[in-house]
């Protein structure tokens, strides 16, 4: 099939291979030394005729093998959520569940997770790497507070801080008081000998008098102020420091970087101190939104990918793509299900045949929809060919007839 | 027309298209041939009533009943539709929706679309450019534009004020008028609707041509034939009438009540009721589930089946009789193993291929062979149970025509012989569930004697397969078409390779893994005799290859037998399964004999096992070969050198016994030494935790904490049990062969023979739920001791302890749960992907599309490699061409 001399194949193989499999050619085969000549010829030939035979075929229904690919496995995939790679701090999401989600495209993954990979200027050190993670979890007074005093009919009540907490979280007692002013609740005042307790009068607009022997008046309130914003990111509900082991040019060196529970691409990626190459999230909307529906393509197969792994699934990646592919060509994430591509077919029967069958005809009879029987679901129901795998093929012969007595007379004779 | 068992009465047509849109009310008038007026449907002395709902004008039904409107019998008449002349009219549910927007849309005076003339001018415009490039498009602008005239407070046109609609699902509208909230009545929607003009419709996202909106207020309802509501008779002799019946009597006994009050003048308020009834009745004749109506039911207990109930779910019209249908020419049996014929072939009991028959042609080649078996005739095979003249068009049913001889002698040229299945044919086989194509397969018959379907056990894993009492479907093709398509495609030589990953799903498993390396050991020197045998097995035709050893006594080795089979300029290396642990080598310098080197198809060193003649081992030594010298030499392969594997253990035998699992008391000892140092480690943590100087994992809490660091040192403790175990244990019993080859078992199940079965777990974490603060009586409250909370030290061998059954039964328990959830979740996500992506394909230039045209990827896959032609996903891999052709430049000269 491919002939030539050594030239010839090498510039026949730059053509026709993809480059990935080009270049390693290249490194491996021809521009080895070892090799003999004749070998080299045949390994070119042998890789071009195996790739042309390996395209897949006009009419191959790579749908449904991708579907049946990643659907198969799933009866053999874990039902639980896992702890993260061996991390004990995380609870994620795997197995079945998790694929699930992502074909839903759920707006928002049940544990939203990201990985914070910081710049050269932070990773090797614990103590900016700490300060970073606490630039980026979330936290309000509530998460400072050790107690909440009132007495119903005063107007005055303590709040009492928790130092050790403080300091975790790398709080002030300033930074408190500052969120509190900027609630307006009244006038304010530190303990003289303690500095982490705090009073506050509460002014008539916070509590008025008339609910002044109401216990609920304040509950509200003590609510209210453990909900006050301090720092942080909204949606990362904690940030933990992972030390990592790795050695570069020969030295062995401590990386640091943050897992969060919670996620906020966003707003992490506007931190300074942050790689923002390398920053990742498991919410593939924010993806979207963030970084475009490439990207959020790629974290689609990521996140497949990974599912699989982690439950030691083997599936080829190109059935994964497709899927990514599928779920984002519009522009926008489309669900696998009624609200999505299933729900968005062109074809009433098709629609109909999936799920809510009645309102699909009802809707289609009112806008005058017409069935084209395009559709593999179509085309089955109306006893027809579908036009994938060798039911592509339109053109046919009416067949041989020979010998004596002929086909035609046969019909006739019917 | 081509012939299909003699059942053609008409002619055949295929489908172009469908048009959808609303019956209106005069196509309902000009179809029906009844128009029912009374409820009730027979006489007393049984005839139909004219005018009810079992008149004969709705189409002939019984055996010879005569059709009077189309004069067939119910052979060939199609049935007709009658109506039902409603009183007033009613509102359909479902299509109350699109009222709703109507009405909301459009001024309730004169009618028009409450958008200013030139802007519904432009937003035309725009709709019919938007509806033509990007229809979905097109949906949402209808949408936001019905929000702008609703919002709308008074007509651009005629300057009427507009009042807010209230729409009450599924079929009550009220309107908001100054003087208080109003229920409109479908006459008075009916007259707004008929005000609205056609190119306001169609803004409205309606086709006014198809679906004018006054027709969704039903004047007239049409009643389906009788042949789409049969009557059944039961064996008592009574006639039991469908659910569509009963239903629609019910509308006919409304009508007929409000069509009395309006003669007799009766009070409005009676009116009215009776009104409202007949719109509810009418609803649930559409859909009998729908919210906030009151169910139909026959003696007010069974709800009945109506309209939507027919076509809705997996039993519905749609998915239970239009996208999968029941066939004929198929049977189901139980499956047994047999690995002495092909995998290409599956053994059809007699039985079964007395009755599965073949449509066969006769010619003048085949003229002979057909007579003969017509001459056997229906009970006698290989024969015939049919034969369908070409001259006279008739049937003959040979199990009533008994003169075969004569039958047989009749033959001629065009005539068609329903024959028996015979060796050879080609025949679908399956089981279910169907998970992905390889779940159906095509098969050469084999008739074999017994009962039940025989199958080569290397075909199990496509179909995941196993005789415990599995049974699997068989399916016989009627057309030529088909039989090629399938013996082209669809064999099972044809799927040793799966498109899931790249690799071969069909292959050895325990047996076969278990014998090959018993076959292929470093110690197996076999006499002329077993040679002899073991080739025999595998049908070898051909010289005996020189012997390993001459003398004294002539002796092969199992490699060299192996080595007849493999392809002659095979080259291959690779690792074998055994080949990790204490026998681990990384190059072709192994002494363990763990890495499998091949060189122009002698097996030099290595053994084969799970890695080299497995089934879901890509890259394998059969997956090569099944990618490179093709399917059908791979299957031979399969159909010969796999046979000696069984051989193999035929002649050595391989079983496990007591002793296979016993260890010396000395290491039993150790291990409870381990067991006794783990336990007071934990209670070291759990004092700590008591006394609250545990150290929390960040993230955690104290109790979160204790909990982790508890299973990592149990989990711990039952590896280095697990080690000690293993290192008293012979390392060639049989139980270990099994695990080490990878045949059947691992390291887990001989620990937990061996040493102990470890900490039992309920929702990952240790059991602690049963009873207050404990899990059993047997222990204190609030212990949390790996005793106390599911650890089990026992093991199999020498047996559990009443609490550690408990614990270990618990955790079973879960496993069996979780399966059952998973499954049907599983199904349902794999439904899902099914639907959104069976309709892509690549095109003939390479692209992914979908038959609706879009095009998804332009190269699937990004190298448009058909997986299952790759190497573990790599279309060309170019280690594997490095090994198969690299002559390194020293070694040619």
């Amino acid at each position: 099939m491919f002939e030539g001399d050594l030239k010839k194949l090498v510039e026949m193989a730059k053509k026709i291979l993809p480059t990935s499999i080009y270049q390693e050619l290249e490194e491996k085969v021809i521009n080895s030394e070892k090799l003999t000549e004749e070998s080299k010829e045949k390994i070119l030939r042998e890789a071009l005729r195996q790739y042309v035979l390996s395209l897949s075929q006009p009419g191959e229904p790579v749908g449904v093998v991708g579907a049946q690919s990643i659907g198969e496995p799933g009866t053999q995939m874990t039902l639980r959520t896992f702890h993260y790679a061996g991390l004990m701090e995380f609870d994620v999401t795997l197995g079945l569940p998790r694929l699930i989600e992502i074909v839903d495209a759920r707006r928002e993954p049940s544990t939203p997770i990201m990985k914070v990979y910081l710049d050269e200027k932070h990773k090797y050190d614990k103590e900016k790497a700490q300060e970073i993670a606490r630039k980026l979890e979330y936290t309000t007074i509530g998460k400072v507070l050790d107690d909440f005093e009132y007495f119903l009919g005063d107007n005055v009540v303590t709040l009492k801080l928790d130092p050790e907490q403080m300091e975790d979280k790398g709080v002030t007692v300033e930074k408190v008081i500052e969120a509190l002013k900027r609630a307006k609740l009244g006038e304010i005042q530190v303990d003289e000998e303690d500095p982490n307790t705090i009073y506050i009068t509460l002014s008539e607009r916070v509590l008025p008098p008339e609910y002044m022997y109401h216990v609920s008046a304040y509950k509200d309130i003590e609510n209210k102020i453990k909900k006050l914003y301090l720092k942080g990111i909204k949606g990362i509900k904690r940030a933990i420091i992972q030390a990592e082991e790795k050695e570069v040019d020969g030295k062995k060196v401590t990386e640091y970087m943050i897992m969060t529970e919670g996620s906020n691409l966003a707003e992490v990626l506007r931190i300074k101190g942050v790689d923002h190459k390398k920053v990742r999230t498991n919410n593939i909307h924010e993806i979207a939104s963030v970084l475009g529906i490439e990207a959020a393509r790629n974290a689609i197969i990521e996140e497949i990918k990974e599912v699989l792994q982690s439950s030691g699934l083997d599936v080829d990646i190109r059935h994964v793509m497709l899927i990514a592919d599928l779920m984002t060509v519009t522009g926008k994430i489309k669900q696998i299900g009624r609200l999505g591509i299933a729900g968005q077919k062109p074809s009433v029967l098709a629609r109909a045949a999936f799920e809510i069958t009645a309102k699909q005809l009802f809707d289609a009879a009112v806008k005058g929809e017409e069935e084209r029987f395009l559709g593999v679901t179509e085309t089955i129901i109306a006893g027809l060919v579908p036009r994938v795998g060798t039911g592509i093929v339109l053109l046919t012969s009416p067949g041989i007839t020979s010998v004596g007595d002929s086909g035609e007379n046969q019909e006739e004779e019917k | 027309m081509s012939y299909n068992g003699g059942r053609d009465r008409f002619e055949s047509y295929l489908i172009d298209r469908i048009v959808m849109g609303v019956l209106p009310p005069h196509e309902i008038n000009r179809m029906a041939r009844v128009t029912v007026t009374r409820p009730d449907l027979y006489e007393s002395d049984g005839s139909p009533i004219t005018g009810g709902l079992r008149d004969p004008h709705f189409g002939a039904i019984e055996p010879g009943e005569v059709c009077p409107v189309c004069g067939n019998t119910r052979e060939n008449c199609p049935g007709h539709f009658g109506k039902i002349d409603l009183a007033r009219p009613v509102l359909i549910p479902y299509y109350t929706d699109y009222i709703n927007i109507v009405l909301q849309a459009t001024c309730r005076q004169c009618g028009r679309l409450l958008i200013p003339s030139e802007k519904a001018e432009k937003y035309r415009k725009i709709y019919r450019r938007l509806k033509e490039k990007w229809p979905r498009l097109a949906d949402n602008f209808v949408k936001e534009l019905r929000k702008e005239a609703a919002q709308t407070m008074e007509c651009p046109y005629c300057g009427a004020r507009q009042f807010r609609i209230r729409y009450t699902r599924p079929i009550i509208f009220y309107e908001e008028r100054p003087e208080g909230e109003t229920r409109l009545t479908p006459l008075e929607i009916r007259d707004r609707l008929e005000r609205v003009r056609d190119e306001d419709l169609e803004l409205l996202g309606i086709d006014p041509k198809r679906s004018r909106p006054e027709w969704m207020v039903a004047t007239v309802l049409p009643v389906p034939p009788l042949a789409v509501r049969p009557p059944i008779t039961l064996e008592t002799g009574m006639k039991s009438e469908d659910d569509l019946t009963h239903a629609l009597a019910e509308i006919v006994r409304q009508n007929l009540r409000l069509k009395n009050f309006l003669s007799s003048n009766a009070p409005e308020t009676m009116i009215e009721e009776a009104w409202i009834t007949l719109q509810y009745v009418v609803a649930a004749y559409i859909d009998n589930e729908l919210p906030n109506v009151y169910p139909l039911t026959q003696k007010r207990v069974r709800t009945l089946k109506t309209l939507a109930q027919r076509l809705k779910g997996k039993e519905g019209r749609l998915r239970g009789n239009l996208s999968g249908k029941r066939v004929d020419f198929s049977s189901r049996t139980v499956i047994s193993p047999d690995p002495y014929i092909s995998v290409n072939e599956v053994g059809v009991p007699v039985d079964i291929a007395k009755i599965l028959t073949v449509p066969m042609r006769v010619t003048p080649y085949n003229l002979e062979e057909a007579r003969r078996y017509v001459l056997n005739g229906p009970y006698k095979w290989p024969g015939a149970t049919f034969v369908y003249k070409a001259r006279s068009g008739r049937k003959i049913d040979l199990r009533y025509h008994r003169n075969y001889k004569q039958m047989a002698e009749s033959l001629e040229v065009g005539d068609i012989v329903e024959r028996h299945l015979i060796d050879g044919d080609i025949v679908l086989f399956n089981r279910q569930p169907s998970l992905h194509r390889m779940s159906i397969l095509a098969h050469k018959v084999r008739v074999m004697p017994y009962k039940t379907f025989r199958l080569n056990p290397l075909v199990c894993p496509p179909y995941n397969a196993d005789f415990d009492g599995d049974e699997m479907n068989l399916h016989v093709m009627r057309s030529e078409e088909a039989r090629a398509e399938a013996e082209e495609l669809l064999l099972v030589e044809r799927h040793i390779k799966t498109p899931r990953y790249g690799g071969p799903i069909i292959g050895g498993r325990q047996d076969y893994v278990s014998g090959a390396y018993l076959l292929t050991v470093k110690n197996r020197f076999l006499t002329e005799k077993e040679v002899v045998r073991l080739l025999a097995a595998a049908g070898y035709k051909g010289e005996l290859p020189e012997p390993a050893i001459l003398a004294p006594k002539k002796l092969w080795t199992g490699k060299q037998l192996v080595s007849l089979f493999l392809p002659k300029d095979l080259n291959y290396t690779g690792k074998a399964k055994i080949n990790s642990g204490p026998l681990s080598c990384d190059s072709i310098d192994c002494f363990h004999d763990s890495y499998i080197a091949i060189y122009e198809g002698k097996l030099l060193m290595g053994v084969f096992d799970k890695s080299a003649i497995g089934a879901e081992q890509p890259n394998n030594v059969l997956h090569v070969i099944a990618l490179e010298y093709g399917d059908s030499k791979a299957r031979e392969l399969l159909d010969t050198m796999y046979r000696m594997f069984i051989r193999m253990l035929d002649m050595r035998g391989l079983t496990i016994s007591l002793s296979d699992v016993d260890i010396p008391p000395e290491a039993r000892e150790k291990i409870k030494e381990l067991v006794e140092e783990a336990k007071k480690e934990i209670a070291e943590m759990i004092k700590e935790f008591e006394e609250g100087k545990l150290e929390p994992i960040p993230g955690r809490s104290l109790q979160e904490t204790l909990e982790l660091k508890i299973i990592n040192r149990l989990q711990k403790l039952l590896k280095d049990a697990g080690q000690i175990a293993t290192s008293y244990m012979d390392p060639f019993n049989d139980v270990f062969i099994m695990a080490k080859t990878g045949a059947r078992g691992s390291d887990v199940n001989i620990t937990q023979m061996v040493a102990m079965l470890g900490q039992q777990t309920v929702r990952g974490k240790r059991v602690w739920r049963g009873f207050r603060k404990r899990t059993l009586a047997h222990f204190k409250p609030n212990d949390l001791s790996p005793e106390a909370r599911g650890f089990v030290k026992g093991n199999f061998r020498y047996g559990l302890r009443p609490t550690e059954v408990f614990f270990h039964a618990a955790g079973g328990r879960e496993g069996l749960v979780d399966t059952a959830v998973k499954t049907s979740q599983s199904g349902y996500m794999q439904r899902r992907l099914m639907n959104a992506e069976q309709d892509l394909y690549t095109a003939y230039d390479g692209t992914v599309r979908d038959l609706y045209g879009q095009i998804v990827q332009f190269k699937f896959g990004e190298d448009g490699a058909d997986p299952m032609m790759t190497y573990h996903g790599k279309a060309v891999d170019v280690d594997r061409l490095i090994e198969r052709f690299g002559v390194i430049k020293e070694a040619s000269k």
